[in-house]
């Protein structure tokens, strides 16, 4: 009997809530636990039969207190942190990270490093495209080609992890130059893979571009027009999509890239499948950037010879005093960044990734706030999805490719 | 001892017995093995095509963790679903919710009631029954099928169910109307709609003894259509719209556990045996072996057993297609779906039907 109340209680509190709003119209909740959300996100949906009445997105779940940790942490104890930022490309966070604090002492990385940067940030350009691309076509049905991708970003994976000792937690970047060289042999192996990868796109593009059933699924779904774009902030292959050749490598002329010769991909609707076209064409452009960038490859000094930046030799620490005091003064008060802020944007793989820093001259951030992409694709997602049906929810996620990691931090 | 086996004669002979008997046989001898074997086989096959190995982990571990290359998965996963608990949730319709799994899983049986697997012996045939209506028969079961996701849906008290719920209910009551129509042409070219008598009839040929009268030569239309209407009302991948997992969960039997859940799945591989079934028998000769009437002197042990065997291997051929399907292709969106029922397969089928209308007046 008992049971039986509370069952009803249930059930009026329910429909009480339902009385409220348009009797046609049904609230769903998509997400946390929602397949398509990955765990991170919810959407207060509702919908009038399939169709989408109104979204409010809730973001959060992922919130790890980046920027607050980062005023109580060291220069330096900071760059692990922006390896969980990204989880699909976490070396393209090191090198912001890093370029960032660069700036604010006012140096550069030798030109060695400033090219392997290059190399392995294009890296993680593939790997995070690989990931977006693959979980997308995964979630409207094509199964198959989500793990042929995965099995591409394997081989990469496993390249990061030569260079910098792991897949993820790559903490590879110091300021002033990288922590560790490429080894011997590196760039015979990145060919080699990096062919494999170019039979994985030719193979996954027959496959599914000229598809008709997945072309059906994601052209003219979740259109934003231009205008909308920009108002909303976008920026990287969403933005793209839309027909603005806008990309932090080209405009802001950071790092090498001024030497590398790329082209900017751009859609033209700005739907779903523009955005899958964008980001296929990046793959074969980063491709091309890491070929040349392996052919222009400098010999030199993978860090700068500054005792203030760089943690000497462990030769010099346990050889003579000068390094011993260096080390130390480096680990225990960090590193003694001038006074002043900065914001230093880079092309990350959804888009700018930013990092405005300001200091005021001892050995911790005042503020490290970043600015990542995501943030603004989740605020538009009501006004793209309003309109569609409930099935395309996903295909619009899986190309806004949201990371929990650097919009909750 | 001669009375005992008299008696024994005599009870094989009664066709009531015998009806029992064949049930038993196709059930637990055809259907139910290939079903279970499909479980495995889907998973396994879709391994191969993802370059993945696929499940191998299930083991004996008192007989030198004996593996059998994934095989013992099939055992593993009905030990889990008869050991999971059984949940039903708040708020569930209690009765509705525990009969809603059988009524797919009645359905996808049923087919197997009309369908020949060898050719009759004197008066023994090897088919449960060879009810008049025959096709018409199985028209009326698979609407039955319906019941079973609409009733899942509507009683589990949850909104994706609902929404799969009604999503399945306008799908398979949509792809019932092609599948009556694009086998309209068959009825019309062996002018019954009785499964013997369409089976026979593909065992006559053109020029002579050159090429039988199958029904993918006599409708090849009406084999695609068919096809694909079928693969649409069992919900199948590309049409699982129904269960979209990635949209609505899993539709109307998210709220399924244990047995209940397993009950679903079993039905949705029994059905896929089922398609194979009906597409071997209504456009592939059935069981006719083509040019075997030729060897006159064949013992009739040999030919019942080659029959056997031919239709077997081409019903396998159909399940692995339909593997092959749903992990190639993306799935369709609930509307593209209906449109392409409604607007693409309805007027093919129609001229379908209208073209053999003419072509078979002209010949007469």
């Amino acid at each position: 009997m008992e049971e039986l109340a509370t069952e009803n209680k249930g059930q009026n509190l329910e429909s009480e809530m339902e009385d409220q709003a348009d009797a046609s119209v049904m609230t769903i909740e998509i997400g946390p636990a929602h397949p398509a959300m990955h765990g991170i996100v919810r959407f207060t949906t509702q919908i009038d039969g399939e169709e989408i009445v109104d979204m409010i997105p809730e973001i959060g779940y992922l919130h790890r207190g980046f920027e607050k940790e980062s005023e109580n942490s060291k220069w330096i104890q900071i760059t692990p942190y922006t390896d969980r930022l990204n989880y699909v490309s976490p070396l393209l966070c090191n090198i912001g990270y890093s370029m960032a604090v660069e700036k604010l002492f006012g140096v550069d990385a030798p030109r060695r490093a400033q090219y392997t940067r290059v190399i392995m940030g294009e890296i993680s350009r593939i790997t995070d495209h690989l990931t977006c691309l693959g979980a997308a076509a995964m979630e409207v049905g094509a199964f198959t080609f989500f793990l042929w991708f995965i099995k591409g970003r394997e081989y990469l994976w496993e390249l990061v992890e030569e260079v910098t000792g792991a897949r993820l937690t790559t903490n590879w970047t110091r300021f002033g130059g990288n922590a560790t060289d490429i080894p011997d042999g590196f760039l015979g192996e990145l060919q080699e893979r990096l062919e494999k990868i170019k039979d994985i796109l030719r193979e996954c593009d027959t496959l599914l571009t000229r598809n008709k059933i997945f072309i059906d699924r994601v052209k003219d779904v979740g259109v934003l027009s231009k205008e909308d774009s920009i108002s909303f902030g976008f920026t990287g292959p969403m933005l793209r999509a839309c027909g603005i050749p806008y990309d932090v490598r080209r405009s802001d002329r950071y790092s090498v890239y001024d030497d590398l010769d790329f082209e900017i991909p751009v859609g033209s609707v700005g739907d779903c499948f523009d955005r899958y076209l964008v980001r296929m064409e990046e793959m074969w452009q980063s491709i091309s950037i890491i070929e040349q960038a392996s052919d222009k490859l400098p010999a030199g000094p993978i860090a700068i010879d500054d005792r203030q930046l760089v943690l000497p030799d462990k030769k010099q620490v346990y050889g003579n005093i000068e390094g011993l005091i260096d080390h130390f003064k480096l680990v225990m008060e960090g590193h003694q960044a001038p006074a002043g802020e900065i914001y230093m944007p880079t092309e990350g793989g959804n888009g700018e990734v930013g990092f405005y820093l300001v200091s005021d001259g001892s050995g911790e951030p005042v503020k490290c706030r970043v600015r990542p992409p995501c943030f603004n694709f989740v605020s538009a997602m009501p006004a793209i999805c309003k309109g569609g049906y409930v099935a395309d929810i996903v295909p619009i996620f899986g190309s806004v490719n949201m990371i929990g990691g650097e919009l909750d931090r | 001892m001669n009375e005992i086996i008299n008696i024994a004669i005599n009870i094989l002979l009664d066709p009531f017995i015998q009806t029992i008997l064949k049930i038993v046989v196709i059930i637990f001898m055809f259907v139910m093995p290939l079903a279970t074997v499909l479980t495995l086989m889907e998973r396994k096959w879709s391994a191969m095509i993802q370059d993945r190995v696929g499940p191998n982990r299930a083991n004996l571990p008192f007989a030198d963790n004996f593996r059998g290359r994934g095989a013992l998965h099939i055992a593993a996963d009905a030990l889990k679903s008869i050991f999971k608990e059984d949940f039903i949730p708040r708020g569930a319709d209690r009765f509705l919710f525990t009969i809603a799994p059988y009524f797919g899983f009645a359905a996808a049986l049923s087919v197997f009631a009309i369908v020949p697997f060898a050719a009759p012996i004197g008066d023994f045939t090897f088919q449960i029954t060879d009810v008049k209506p025959g096709l018409l028969y199985i028209f009326a079961i698979t609407s039955l099928g319906v019941y079973g996701s609409v009733l899942a849906g509507a009683s589990s008290n949850s909104k994706f169910a609902l929404l799969g719920g009604t999503r399945a209910s306008a799908q398979m009551l949509s792809y019932e109307v092609f599948i009556g129509i694009s086998l309209l042409g068959i009825f019309m070219v062996y002018e019954s709609t009785q499964i013997s008598v369409i089976v026979d009839g593909q065992n006559t040929y053109w020029f002579g003894n050159l090429i039988p009268k199958w029904g993918i030569f006599t409708q090849p239309v009406a084999f695609v259509l068919f096809f694909v209407a079928m693969i649409a009302e069992t919900k199948r991948a590309p049409f699982d719209a129904p269960e979209g997992e990635s949209e609505i969960v899993a539709g109307y039997f998210l709220e399924y556990s244990g047995m209940r859940f397993g009950a679903f799945m079993l039905a949705e591989y029994i059905a896929i045996v089922g398609v194979s079934v009906l597409m071997v028998t209504l456009f592939l000769g059935g069981y006719h072996i083509p040019w075997l009437h030729l060897w006159e002197s064949a013992p009739q042990a040999l030919v019942t057993i080659l029959q056997i065997l031919k239709f077997t291997l081409l019903s396998v051929f159909f399940c692995w297609l339909q593997l092959q399907i749903r992990w190639t292709i993306p799935k369709f969106r609930f509307d593209q779906t209906m449109a392409l029922g409604w607007k693409k397969m309805l007027p093919v089928a129609m001229a379908n039907v209208l073209v053999t209308a003419i072509i078979i007046l002209l010949a007469n």
